[in-house]
């Protein structure tokens, strides 16, 4: 720290001044190896430079920088302007991919998380899990301090205690490493480092939501597990088989990007590819299917079968499931013919639910279907293949024999994401140590011996790959909040690894394996946020049409009866994000549910059982019971009963303890993924909070769709679908014609609904968050929102999804009837909102059409505690209750671009410049935004599409924000 | 009033406006001793009550200013709620004030002296409790007074004159304004009475307040002529304001673009609705007060007839309106429209529906029958109802139609809580405890212009 890099000396409270023994308390936290000091009268020299710096920090404690001293502050960081954020490259890994980041630090302070351009697998976009993560780095209940048996201690006393036990371990026969699965080069290193220290512990790597079928699938097919990659951009006719290859079965936004891209028509000439989508419960991906097909996960082996042998595929040695009758033939049989049609430019795709077998017939079609080397290519694994299921069964049989005397458990909270008949919690009591790195305070920190913070990815340093192998480093942006280490660090200090640091650990790797330029690759690596030359190598590998039969043969008939089905939530994942309260209020996107999960069911089968919406069912699976409330989801498949990950954490901090149920305490090593299940009423209702409580767009013209088909001869299908008298303003109208006009145009063709752009919102504009009780009231904050509607029959409708935010009319209703003028129009067509001048009337609420308007009903940043305020972006400012508020297309960022050009000589604005934080993000590339005046911008060239039409224009509103018609792309087979 | 007395008639259509044959000093001494007599103890159990009830509400909006408006039960969709809906259903209830003293002295219904002070009054109160909804139901209360154009240096602008919000900030505090005028100007002879009884009683502090409160009054001829001008010129200040201050009030809603506001049959059936609702409120007054009071001979049948008459009338207005706008949204075939009317009757809030339309068009049509518009226990009920419909009929407007407008994902539904409940029983507190304090310290009724359409003109003029 450089003390001449202070804000001002301020004395900070009275109790300062008047050095009160509170203050004197203060200072002991504060620096407690010299406190003691300052209350001797001889040592005035050291108190006086306890206080020079005291002050010195008081001006740094909204200001911190990472505590690797790279290079010293007081020299200044070049180009560094103060108050402008800087940007950093950084990764963001989930079930160990990485996807690149580029994170926005206001005075070295992270606030707002965006994909890296430049990164394979992000290009310029992040996920919702990815832009959301950056909250839990401020999450004020993090894990901060080391726990020794529930008593605070420090990391001295943990690194003294390793010290010796350790050493005490020998070969380390009872020492066992249960970690998340990782890619990390690092870590790696130190992992083997450790491993070579102790020959005879193990490593086991454990995810509730991880990837083992697939990678099975591609042992089996293969002989050895590549890695599968999906080229969406390539292939004309896509068929999934329960994969949600959109949506959470991703660890990465690149499909959506991908996929996006081949949903994009600009033309009437323009192509469209053809999405068949399998599944049980609906999600984003069956939303965007041209033809969905309802299945219990269970059936979806057998239409695999089915689809193989309408492919003539090895017909002659499958004679699995000969005989049984297969539903949906048709559906089958109709997909099987467009995707022969489409040979070399079509792509099957299974789901991690879906057995081995299924993935390696996947392979097989593939192979048939001619993909190979360009829809679907393979690379060599980027880690070995080590089940994790299995694995950790066997570590917790050994756990239960009492052959393990350490367990060090590197995150992943196993108590509470081990499957139920693991029984982990009850088998780590014969554990004689155990170590737990957690950042959360979460349900493994009470049952372990010894418990230390771990430090967020913002906050130390570490590395990973992307499926393809490229490896990224993650660079911290802020010193630990809580002091926090890595997993390398603390394998590190267990091994006596050489570094120590995690910097070093990361650094000193990296350059080991670089030459000469080795200190240029590295500065080059972390400017570019990935390492070049770092990507698998492509493999050839030809399936294995026997092994592949003879695995199929073994699969059974499904069982009958109710299925259960576990899938990580929208909101907390598996758990990781419990948490997180902008992913507890991003509402899921199909059910639109908040702050809960429930058990999903469809129309018929609730009927059946007389079940409502809101009821609490026990649902009883391999022995074991829990409680979940119903919810009616129209397109779920019958007989069939999907649950949710995530929720009803006992222990995790004040946003997600007691949010929602555990389906995790039904979920068995049998029962991974689905199992047969028993329903029951327990009686009693259960309040589920949704953000949209009426599905059907009630006939009006909100969101217009219609068939590719279609469209080629009406090309103007969506003008027409509203037909009104002249429209006449009641007042003069402002003159649009000069300067720059903003608008904004959104893809309903491209946009999947996949909450991205509402979590990047909320990010960048400091939106608050409500809670469970205010969104049952209808007080949801978002400016953005995922309006979902379902078309069709109830048991089997289509979604579509449409982003609203302020439309920004022309015409704004809203203003005509601010009795303060509160709100107004900005020359550039902007509708701006004077918070100071908002009295909170509502009266522009009411008027609005889309009801784009959000109240601080209530002051809802009212006890946020200090480090939970540091995630705000400066460049907004927060709203008090009372107040009126709603997206302004980021006016902040357009006000940034416009001093920039004024700056760079008074040239305009180049399209492109001005990105709102929602089109910023969009994997979809969905929303478009610029200057409607420049004829050459892409939004101005979006808005002269014929599909281009903006919702409830017949009120004269002249929206700015206006849509590109949705397009479906039905098999004429299937019509 | 002198000039206009009429002669004695015993005729059955039209029966005197006073029973019993008092003199003038009779009814003198019935008013004023009301305000004069020691202080029952039925009194002070009412005020206590109705007081509670206003400190109730005091609490309410203290709470509500600590808290937000979060504590009531508004959202979005339903921005507006209970707040505006008491607002325009108290704005309604003072209608029947200005609408007795105006318009009904402009077009010489005699029969309006009996009630015409207590209506007035009920004016006021009523504004009072009005104007607390609007005031608190911003946001911000501490800026409410930004509403005002008046200097300020924060806000540093004019208001925005195109939204009805500022227009009814006028209208109402015109309406207050010209009311508070217009009640006060017909009480100075009174006040002169009760001052110069006070007088002859010796009792000081009434003779002092009152000798101040009457401007000097003292009954001359000059008096009387400079008084009865400046009533008329009142009085037709006011008529106009009885039209327009409802019809902006209903600007509110019509000059929305919100299906179910956006009509442009609001103002006169707003008005209607007002006046309708006002004379329920003056009904279920009068009707307590004349057996509390013993006003039997002075608040006669003839007085609550005709008041059911006008009920009758407005009430078909208001039916008539009602059909209307089904019609027209019908007729119109605007699909928003059309939805929002069809969700009226038959949504989620369709028995507010049918709880106004009970209330408001089946209630009133009892008074077609001599029988039944002449029994108190009747009106009495009638009455209440009404007021009841009337302000499910702001409720219904309000709440429906922001509750499903265009855009269906939007949709939500409005449940009050506590505070909004309590909250509207408080203003009632208020309205009653203003109510009382009225009755008690003010003569209830306009002696003089009683006396000015007495059946008789014998006996002696005691005080004038």
């Amino acid at each position: 720290m450089n003390s001449n890099l202070t804000g001002k000396k301020y004395w900070r409270s009275l109790d300062e001044l008047a050095d009160s023994p509170s203050f004197r308390k203060w200072l002991h936290r504060e620096f407690p190896e010299n406190a003691s000091e300052l209350l001797d009268s001889k040592s005035r020299r050291t108190l006086l430079k306890l206080m020079a710096a005291s002050f010195g920090l008081a001006g740094l404690t909204s200001c911190r920088r990472p505590v690797e001293k790279i290079l010293p502050a007081s020299h200044g960081v070049e180009g560094y302007i103060p108050g402008k954020p800087m940007y950093y490259a950084s990764a963001f890994v989930m079930n160990g991919v990485a996807s690149g980041l580029l994170v926005e630090c206001h005075d070295g302070r992270p606030t707002k998380i965006e994909g890296n351009p430049k990164h394979p697998y992000s290009l310029g976009a992040a996920s919702a899990f990815a832009q959301a993560s950056l909250l839990d780095l401020y999450d004020p209940d993090r894990m901060q301090a080391v726990y020794q048996d529930g008593k605070k201690t420090d990391w001295e006393a943990f690194t003294r205690f390793a010290g010796s036990h350790f050493a005490s371990l020998g070969q380390g026969a009872g020492l066992r490493f249960l970690a998340q699965p990782s890619t990390s080069p690092s870590l790696e290193a130190v992992k083997k480092h450790a491993l070579a220290k102790f020959p005879q512990a193990k490593w086991i790597e454990y995810e509730p939501v991880n990837d083992d079928n697939q990678r099975q699938g591609a042992q089996i097919a293969f002989g050895q597990a590549y890695d599968t990659h999906y080229h969406f951009d390539k292939a004309d006719v896509v068929l999934s088989l329960d994969a949600d290859f959109l949506g959470l079965d991703s660890p990465t936004i690149l499909p959506i990007k991908q996929f996006s891209k081949r949903r994009r028509v600009e033309s009437t000439s323009a192509e469209m590819n053809r999405l068949y989508v399998v599944e049980s419960s609906y999600t984003i991906t069956g939303a965007m299917a041209d033809h969905r097909l309802r299945a219990r996960t269970a059936d979806v082996k057998e239409l695999a079968v089915e689809l193989a042998r309408e492919l003539g595929i090895a017909a002659a040695g499958l004679n699995v499931l000969q005989g049984t009758p297969v539903p949906h033939k048709k559906w089958i049989a109709a997909a099987a013919r467009d995707l022969q049609k489409h040979k070399g430019r079509a792509v099957v795709v299974a789901g991690p639910r879906q057995p081995a077998a299924v993935h390696a017939l996947v392979h097989l079609i593939n192979q048939a279907l001619g993909g190979v080397g360009e829809t679907v290519t393979y690379t060599q694994p980027v880690k070995p293949f080590q089940p994790q299921v299995a694995s950790l069964k066997e570590l917790t049989s050994e756990m239960a024999a009492g052959k393990v005397s350490t367990l060090v458990i590197l995150g992943g909270n196993p108590v509470y994401s081990a499957p139920a008949d693991l029984d982990f919690a009850a088998n780590l009591k014969k554990v004689g140590v155990s170590i737990y790195l957690s950042q959360q305070n979460d349900e493994t920190v009470a049952a372990v011996k010894w418990a230390l913070p771990e430090a967020h990815y913002l906050e130390t340093w570490s590395d990973a790959r992307a499926l393809d192998g490229t490896a990224t480093v993650q660079q911290p942006m802020i010193e630990p909040l809580f002091g926090g280490k890595s997993a390398a660090e603390v394998v590190a200090v267990i091994s006596g690894y050489k570094d120590q640091r995690a910097y070093d650990i990361v650094r000193n790797y990296w350059q080991r394996q670089w030459g000469a330029d080795r200190e240029k690759k590295w500065r080059y690596a972390l400017h570019e946020g990935f390492v070049e030359g770092t990507r698998s190598a492509e493999a050839k590998p030809s399936v294995n049409a026997a092994a592949v039969l003879a695995e199929l043969n073994n699969v059974k008939a499904p069982e009958q009866g109710l299925e259960v089905v576990f899938r990580p939530s929208a909101g907390a994942y598996d758990g990781r994000f419990s948490n997180n309260a902008w992913m507890q209020e991003a509402p899921e996107p199909i059910t639109k549910l908040v702050w809960d999960n429930a058990a999903l069911l469809s129309p018929a089968t609730a009927k059946s059982m007389n079940i409502e919406t809101g009821d609490l069912l026990i649902i009883q699976a391999q022995g074991r019971e829990v409680p979940m409330p119903a919810l009616i989801q129209p397109g779920h498949a019958d007989n069939c009963i999907t649950l949710s990950l995530g929720y009803g954490r006992t222990r995790c901090g004040r946003i997600g303890e007691g949010v929602g149920h555990n389906a995790g305490l039904i979920r068995t090593t049998g029962g991974f993924w689905y199992t047969t299940a028993n329903v029951r009423k327990q009686g009693g209702k259960y309040q589920l909070a949704t953000t949209q409580e009426h599905f059907s767009m009630e006939g009006r013209p909100l969101v217009r769709e219609a068939t590719l088909e279609h469209y080629k001869h009406h090309p103007e299908f969506a003008k027409h679908a509203v037909e009104h008298p002249p429209l006449f303003s009641l007042f003069q109208e402002q003159d649009y014609s000069k300067g720059n006009q903003w608008g904004m145009v959104i893809d309903l063709n491209t946009c999947i609904g996949c909450n991205a752009c509402i979590v990047a919102c909320q990010a960048e504009n400091n939106i608050p968050v409500v809670g469970k009780e205010q969104v049952i009231r209808g007080r949801e904050m978002h400016w953005i929102r995922l309006d979902r509607y379902y078309t069709g029959d109830i048991n089997d409708p289509q979604v579509v999804s449409q982003p609203i935010n302020c439309q920004q009319c022309e015409n704004a209703p809203c203003e005509a009837v601010c009795p303060v003028a509160a709100t107004v129009h900005s020359p550039e067509g902007l509708n701006d909102m004077a918070y100071n001048r908002c009295i909170g009337t509502r009266y522009c609420l009411n008027n609005c059409p889309y009801k784009v308007r959000r109240f601080n009903f209530l002051d809802y940043h009212k006890g946020l505690e200090e480090i939970r305020k540091m995630v705000h972006n400066p460049d907004v400012s927060v709203r008090m209750r009372g107040v009126m508020e709603k997206c302004n297309y980021c006016v902040q960022r357009i006000q940034e671009a416009k001093i920039a050009a004024k700056a760079d000589g008074r040239r305009p604005i180049r399209d492109g410049e001005v990105k709102t934080a929602c089109q910023q993000t969009c994997p979809a590339d969905a929303i478009v935004f610029g200057n409607i005046n420049d004829p050459e911008s892409r939004v101005a060239k979006l808005k002269k599409l014929e599909t281009n039409y903006g919702i409830l224009e017949e009120l004269n509103t002249k929206p700015r924000t206006t849509f590109t018609a949705k397009l479906r792309n039905p098999n004429p087979e299937l019509a | 009033m002198a000039d206009v007395a009429i002669e004695p008639q015993h005729d059955p259509v039209n029966p005197p406006l006073v029973l019993g044959n008092p003199t003038y000093g009779d009814v003198t001494n019935t008013v004023s001793d009301i305000v004069e007599r020691k202080t029952p103890k039925k009194w002070f159990i009412a005020f206590g009550i109705s007081a509670s009830l206003t400190l109730l509400l005091g609490a309410m909006l203290g709470y509500l200013v600590l808290n937000g408006i979060g504590v009531w039960g508004n959202n979005s969709p339903v921005g507006w709620a209970w707040d505006i809906t008491n607002f325009v259903f108290w704005i309604g209830i003072g209608h029947a004030g200005t609408l007795i003293s105006a318009i009904l002295f402009l077009f010489r219904q005699k029969w309006r002296t009996s009630i015409n002070r207590a209506a007035e009054a009920m004016t006021l109160f009523a504004v009072a409790c009005a104007g607390i909804f609007p005031l608190f139901h911003v946001g911000r209360p501490w800026r409410a007074y930004w509403l005002f154009p008046v200097p300020n240096p924060e806000l540093s602008m004019w208001q925005n004159f195109r939204s009805p919000l500022l227009w009814d900030v006028f209208a109402v505090s015109t309406y207050a304004t010209v009311s508070a005028l217009f009640w006060y100007v017909g009480l100075v002879p009174d006040l002169a009475t009760i001052r110069d009884r006070a007088a002859a009683r010796g009792d000081k502090i009434r003779k002092y307040v009152f000798g101040v409160l009457s401007l000097g009054w003292r009954g001359s001829a000059k008096h009387w002529k400079h008084y009865e001008m400046a009533y008329l010129i009142l009085a037709g200040l006011s008529t106009p304001l009885v039209l327009s201050v409802h019809t902006i009030v209903s600007f509110d809603f019509a000059v929305s673009i919100i299906p179910g506001w956006h009509t442009t049959i609001f103002p006169p059936y707003f008005v209607a609705g007002a006046i309708f609702s006002g004379f329920a409120m003056v009904m279920t007054l009068m009707i307590i007060a004349r057996w509390a009071l013993n006003l039997e001979h002075l608040v006669t049948m003839k007085h609550l007839e005709n008041m059911n008459k006008v009920m009758l009338a407005t009430g078909l207005i208001v039916g008539y309106a009602y059909a209307t706008e089904m019609f027209i949204a019908w007729y119109g075939g605007n699909p928003y429209e059309r939805f929002a009317f069809a969700n009226r009757a038959l949504g989620p809030y369709a028995w507010a529906y049918w709880t106004m339309v009970s209330c408001n068009v089946l209630v009133p049509q009892l008074f077609w029958f001599k029988k039944l518009r002449t029994n108190i226990p009747v009106m009495f009920v009638c009455s209440l109802l009404i007021n009841v419909g009337m302000w499910f009929e702001r409720f219904v407007i309000i709440v429906t139609s922001l509750h499903r407008d265009f855009l269906p994902s939007s949709w939500g539904y409005f449940r009050p809580t506590i505070v909004d409940i309590l909250t509207f029983v408080g203003s009632f507190g208020l309205f009653l405890t203003l109510f009382l304090l009225f009755v008690r310290f003010l003569p209830m009724i306009a002696i003089s212009e009683v006396k000015g359409v007495m059946a008789t003109s014998k006996g002696s003029a005691a005080a004038h």
